[in-house]
């Protein structure tokens, strides 16, 4: 006989969360610092609805008026436009970064050298310059996706194959026919690893930037975090925690994957 | 404008007069191709010849604009040939499709680029090339799903659609099973001799050369140079497997070979 693939992962997962609630129920650690999982499921709840309007039967005006999604919300869109900014500078940076020598000697290396740096690091300028506002978490934002785009780019159009720009050139193909139809297509594979990079390293920053920083235009999932933490309820850090890994996979899953695997089908590297 | 004043040479369509090109290699200046002269007639099918590293990649390069010569002069015609053009289109060695665009749309690259024609036009041309390679029924397959010898039909169809004066061919055989090669052979020459067009095509597999060509040039390496040029009189289409081809082969053979061990002494 043969199990379906999920019943054994599922009865793993189960027995680790029911050893983990049993562990904290029998008082082995102390369970304001360590919350058995039904204590998290329990914040959820809480979190999800406005209580008071859940009970009176208004569901809507519950989950809007709820803490979690508002905030999850708030720091989507901010990860959402930071992200498609970083992208949309970062993608001709790159290009340009490949295109001329002497930009990449100068600001390939510069982009480089931030790359390696935690985006964090820019909180204190972002606040210095923009102040206690949206401006700096998204400034933030598009520091930790810009460099990890432009390096991502300048390698793969560096890395197209020189066979297919000879093809193109031969056939007369130049300049931004060039760009557009023979070395973007080419190189997209590249570029779309480097924007889930990005989108990773956005991410991060973003976090880092809400927790660090209590933003007054929004309070996002990292306050929600922070918060947590200084009311000395963990259920919320964990809680809040558990949402941030949820919104980066389905990220993934429903973003990155189809398009990953589309290309690769499409490209024949894959079936 | 006046029309051309005829030469000489009126017949060629490629002519080369003393080009050298050095590459700066590892171990300093090296000269790939050192002081070719060589016509290629129009509507000839001319084969260069030669072991690697004669540099008869390099001369293919020249002739398509890729490479500039460090001496002598390459014209197409009248014109030099300096950079690039739809005059002179190149089948490369292997997976020179765009594996982005099914066979159709690789196909039709080369003639969106050709100004003067309608898309209808260019779409019908592209279905008449693809057809012409026994391909009609794969026009949306992409390079992926087809077999190597597919591929290098599309790759046959997209340089030959846009019509250019000469098709360069870089040993577009070369990556292929012997069965596929040889089917490939009776293709060409069938187009060859429908098309009338002047292809200058390279390789290492002499059997190959005298099979296509009815000029075949033997390079020697170390410089580039002209060995020796045979002419090749035997009725097309060819098979590989006629004694009076392998007879020839074994002539030009001997010439390579004589001349490689007169170099090592």
């Amino acid at each position: 006989m043969k199990l379906p693939r999920f019943v054994i992962p599922t009865f793993i997962a189960l027995a680790v969360l029911g050893g983990w609630e049993w562990f904290v129920r029998a008082g082995h650690v102390n369970d304001v610092l360590v919350p058995a999982p039904s204590h998290i499921l329990q914040w959820f709840w809480w979190a999800l609805f406005d209580q008071a309007s859940f009970e009176s039967g208004q569901y809507l005006a519950a989950i809007q008026k709820g803490e979690l999604l508002p905030a999850t919300w708030v720091t989507m869109r901010r990860l959402i436009i930071g992200f498609a900014i970083g992208a949309a500078i970062g993608i001709p940076l790159g290009a340009l970064c490949a295109r001329v020598r002497w930009v990449r000697d100068t600001f390939g290396v510069l982009a480089l050298g931030l790359q390696t740096l935690p985006s964090v690091c820019w909180v204190p300028l972002a606040l210095l310059w923009f102040g206690i506002r949206e401006e700096a978490v998204l400034f933030v934002v598009v520091m930790g996706t810009l460099w990890a785009v432009v390096i991502a780019v300048q390698e793969s159009v560096l890395n197209v194959q020189p066979l297919y720009l000879r093809a193109a050139q031969t056939m007369g193909s130049k300049g931004w026919h060039l760009w557009s139809r023979v070395i973007f297509p080419a190189a997209l594979p590249g570029v779309l690893s480097g924007m889930k990079q990005g989108w990773a390293f956005a991410w991060r920053s973003l976090m880092a930037a809400e927790i660090f920083v209590v933003i007054v235009t929004g309070f996002g999932l990292g306050s929600l975090l922070n918060a947590g933490r200084e009311l000395l309820r963990m259920d919320q850090v964990m809680g809040v925690m558990a949402v941030v890994m949820l919104v980066g996979l389905l990220a993934d899953l429903v973003f990155f994957a189809p398009l990953e695997r589309w290309l690769r089908r499409s490209r024949g590297l894959e079936r | 404008m006046s029309l051309p004043i005829p030469k000489s040479n009126a017949q060629a369509a490629l002519t080369l007069r003393n080009v050298t090109k050095r590459f700066n290699g590892s171990a300093g200046r090296v000269t790939a191709l050192e002081d070719i002269t060589l016509d290629v007639r129009e509507g000839e099918f001319l084969v260069v010849v030669g072991p690697s590293g004669c540099g008869k990649s390099t001369l293919l390069s020249l002739l398509a604009g890729l490479e500039h010569t460090d001496e002598g002069a390459i014209k197409l015609g009248d014109e030099p040939v300096h950079s690039p053009g739809r005059d002179r289109l190149v089948m490369f060695q292997q997976d020179a499709l765009f594996p982005w665009l099914n066979a159709l749309e690789n196909v039709l690259f080369g003639l969106r680029l050709k100004p003067g024609l309608s898309d209808a036009e260019r779409l019908e041309s592209a279905r008449y090339y693809l057809n012409l390679v026994g391909l009609g029924n794969k026009e949306k397959a992409r390079p992926h799903e087809l077999s190597g010898g597919m591929r290098q039909r599309v790759a046959l169809a997209r340089s030959l659609a846009p019509n250019p004066r000469v098709l360069l061919m870089d040993e577009p055989f070369s990556a292929l099973d012997a069965l596929t090669r040889e089917q490939l052979y009776g293709d060409i020459q069938a187009i060859f001799t429908k098309r009338k067009k002047t292809i200058v095509l390279v390789t290492h597999n002499i059997r190959e050369a005298v099979c296509l060509g009815d000029r075949v040039v033997l390079f020697s390496p170390n410089p580039g140079r002209v060995q020796q040029v045979f002419d090749v009189n035997l009725p097309r289409p060819r098979r590989m497997n006629d004694p009076a081809l392998a007879n020839l082969a074994a002539e030009v053979t001997t010439a390579l070979s004589s001349h490689l061990t007169a170099d090592k002494q």
